[in-house]
């Protein structure tokens, strides 16, 4: 097994930077997360890991050694690709053993390890069947077994359930998080799915647009974001942001909500007239009088998902907010409500996005 | 029977009646090339038109023979049709790859190069080729000269780059993962996955040699060394043609055409419309 390293990690495709100076350090045995948004760079740090990319500048090392100009093959690691990848002119079982009889490897030991990857994940009796006879669970699983059979010191994941349907997603994710408390293998993991980096993560590398933002264990992220690009992509729905200004001493006046006002420690140091934005997650939104700043509230759209509901709508100002609704459970589109922020849940961030704490 | 049905039959039965006689009109060639081939050399020029074969096929064959020496002359054709074939689907195959997979300086325009060939027609290039060939080279009547030119397809390469280009390039790059060397990725994983569009090309080319007539008769006037459409060719004289004995060749040289389109059509059809749709 071994860790992962990346020392001021960057890549160009031609004079364009996509990555800019990435450091990172993935522990022996940790499950790390690159989420972020589409074309921030994280299937592209992922390949540079595997050795898929070449890097232009810094160093990427595994197990302690630098790797940047050593082959795919002789980095340790094995990868797992969105597409499964299967080659589908060859049986599952020839699919599982076919890098390594490719590479020699002998004959006795490779059908040991397809042998043992089959019976970790369950796939024994589809041993003979093409990819085209599997479903896309299958086809997964049969993708995940052709790296367990590298045995490799990394695993890498590109995606690998954004082709599968939501309760398979769920299923597959529990199979993934199970294979890694077996294996106890370094494991790292790119989706743009927050509900599978929280859910799978002992660490998130949340990226935009070639930098990382924030790292973190997923609560830390949660409870503790650094900026505001983190707070609004970790947590579903969204977090909710209202513009405010600040009125001196710690006050603040919603702008945006006909002269609410809320007092945050966090705004002590705003000078009067600065604008900044309040953030406030739809879970933390309580009903009427029960926080410090109540709003009026049209329903637009009303979701019923039975455990809970999630009411969209829009304040007076015209200001859009989620709101996760314990006490208003029964609303309906059109409805008219309060609700009320509580300030000790609140966050606040500058005009660059920066938490103020 | 509802109107819709009786309506559907009527319009069968129009379009039957428009293209089977189309159909005969295109087959009628063909057919009387068969019959011309079994009847004797003067009973083509009879004035009574005869539609059904007769028992002359033996004895023209025969004359045919002691003309041209024409089994020596489709041995020849077979073995070029053959090896060119099979070598231009590696070499074709091999270029395809190449333009898909290496991302290397310049790649654009030798692609470019590649696909301007095409525009160019076969008679600009044939005069410089046979001058390099036979007058340079000095390979006039080798197999070399017979085989060789012919090989480097531009369309071929055209078919292979589609056919790689369309395969997730992911399966490659997970391949290269497991160490398997870059030889080892196009033999095992990328032809095996090109198979209908390698039939295809494989159909196109051997037919291309096959029928080819201008090369092999500047290249190859050696007896020994004579195509078969060539010696076909040579049985045009300026005072006789030898009908009876140039159909039967032709139909010699039809029949191993209609047999591989016959097994291939299955391939050549989904090689030719792979990518068309998703």
């Amino acid at each position: 097994m071994a860790g992962v390293t990346l020392r001021s990690v960057r890549k160009a495709f031609g004079s364009v930077e996509t990555i800019h100076g990435v450091d990172l350090d993935v522990r022996d045995g940790e499950f790390v997360v690159f989420v972020g948004p589409s074309g921030c760079g994280k299937s592209t740090l992922l390949r540079m890991i595997a050795g898929l990319e070449d890097v232009t500048a810094g160093e990427v090392a595994i197990g302690g050694r630098v790797v940047n100009d050593v082959e795919p093959a002789d980095r340790g690691t094995a990868m797992v690709f969105q597409s499964y990848a299967l080659y589908p002119h060859m049986t599952v079982a020839q699919n599982l053993s076919f890098g390594l009889r490719m590479n020699g490897n002998p004959r006795e030991d490779t059908e040991r390890r397809v042998a043992q990857a089959a019976r970790i994940l369950q796939i024994e009796p589809l041993l003979g069947r093409r990819p085209r006879a599997l479903s896309g669970g299958q086809r997964q699983r049969v993708a995940i077994g052709r790296a367990i059979v590298r045995e490799p010191e990394v695993f890498l994941f590109d995606e690998p359930l954004s082709n599968l349907d939501a309760e398979l997603r769920v299923q597959m994710r529990v199979e993934i998080a199970r294979l890694h408390g077996e294996l106890g293998t370094t494991m790292i993991y790119v989706t743009h799915d927050q509900t599978e980096a929280m859910t799978l993560a002992d660490r998130i590398v949340v990226l935009r647009a070639g930098r990382v933002e924030q790292i973190g264990r997923p609560l830390d992220l949660y409870d503790h974001p650094v900026n505001q690009f983190v707070a609004g992509f970790i947590g579903s729905p969204r977090m909710n942001f209202l513009a405010a200004e600040s009125l001196g001493g710690g006050r603040l006046r919603l702008t945006g909500q006909g002269g609410a006002e809320i007092a945050l420690p966090a705004a002590q140091g705003l000078a009067p007239g600065q604008r900044a934005t309040l953030g406030i997650r739809p879970e933390h939104v309580l009903g009427a009088g029960q926080g410090e700043c109540d709003l009026p509230l049209v329903v637009d759209v009303a979701e019923h998902l039975g455990a809970t509901s999630y009411l969209y709508g829009n304040t007076k100002a015209g200001e859009p907010l989620v709101v996760q609704a314990g006490a208003a459970r029964g609303a309906h589109a059109g409805d008219r409500l309060t609700i009320s922020i509580p300030a000790a849940r609140a966050y606040l961030f500058d005009p660059d996005g920066r938490r103020m704490t | 029977m509802t109107s819709r049905s009786s309506r559907r039959l009527w319009r069968q039965v129009a379009l039957h009646a428009a293209l089977g006689p189309l159909a005969l009109l295109w087959l009628l060639p063909l057919w009387m090339m068969l019959v011309f081939s079994t009847m004797p050399e003067n009973g083509i020029f009879s004035p009574d038109i005869e539609l059904l074969p007769r028992g002359e096929f033996w004895a023209n064959f025969q004359a045919l023979q002691a003309e041209t020496g024409f089994l020596r002359t489709l041995f020849v054709s077979v073995v070029v049709a053959l090896v060119t074939t099979g070598l231009s689907i590696l070499l074709t195959s091999m270029a395809g790859w190449a333009l898909v997979r290496y991302r290397f300086r310049g790649r654009w325009l030798v692609t470019a190069l590649i696909f301007g060939t095409l525009t160019l027609p076969y008679f600009v290039v044939v005069i410089p080729q046979f001058i390099l060939v036979a007058r340079d080279m000095g390979l006039q009547n080798t197999w070399f000269a017979l085989i060789v030119p012919p090989l480097f397809n531009s369309l071929g390469v055209l078919f292979m780059r589609q056919a790689f280009s369309m395969m997730p390039g992911e399966l490659f790059d997970a391949a290269q993962v497991e160490g398997v060397t870059e030889w080892r990725i196009f033999t095992r994983v990328a032809l095996p996955m090109a198979r209908p569009t390698l039939a295809a090309l494989a159909i196109i080319l051997f037919l291309a040699s096959w029928n080819n007539y201008l090369w092999p008769l500047l290249i190859a006037s050696d007896p020994a060394m004579m195509t078969a459409p060539v010696a076909l060719g040579t049985l045009i004289g300026f005072t006789r043609v030898s009908w009876a004995s140039i159909m039967t060749g032709a139909v010699l040289l039809t029949l191993p055409m209609v047999v591989v389109f016959v097994f291939f059509q299955r391939f050549f059809m989904s090689g030719i419309t792979a990518g068309a749709v998703k």
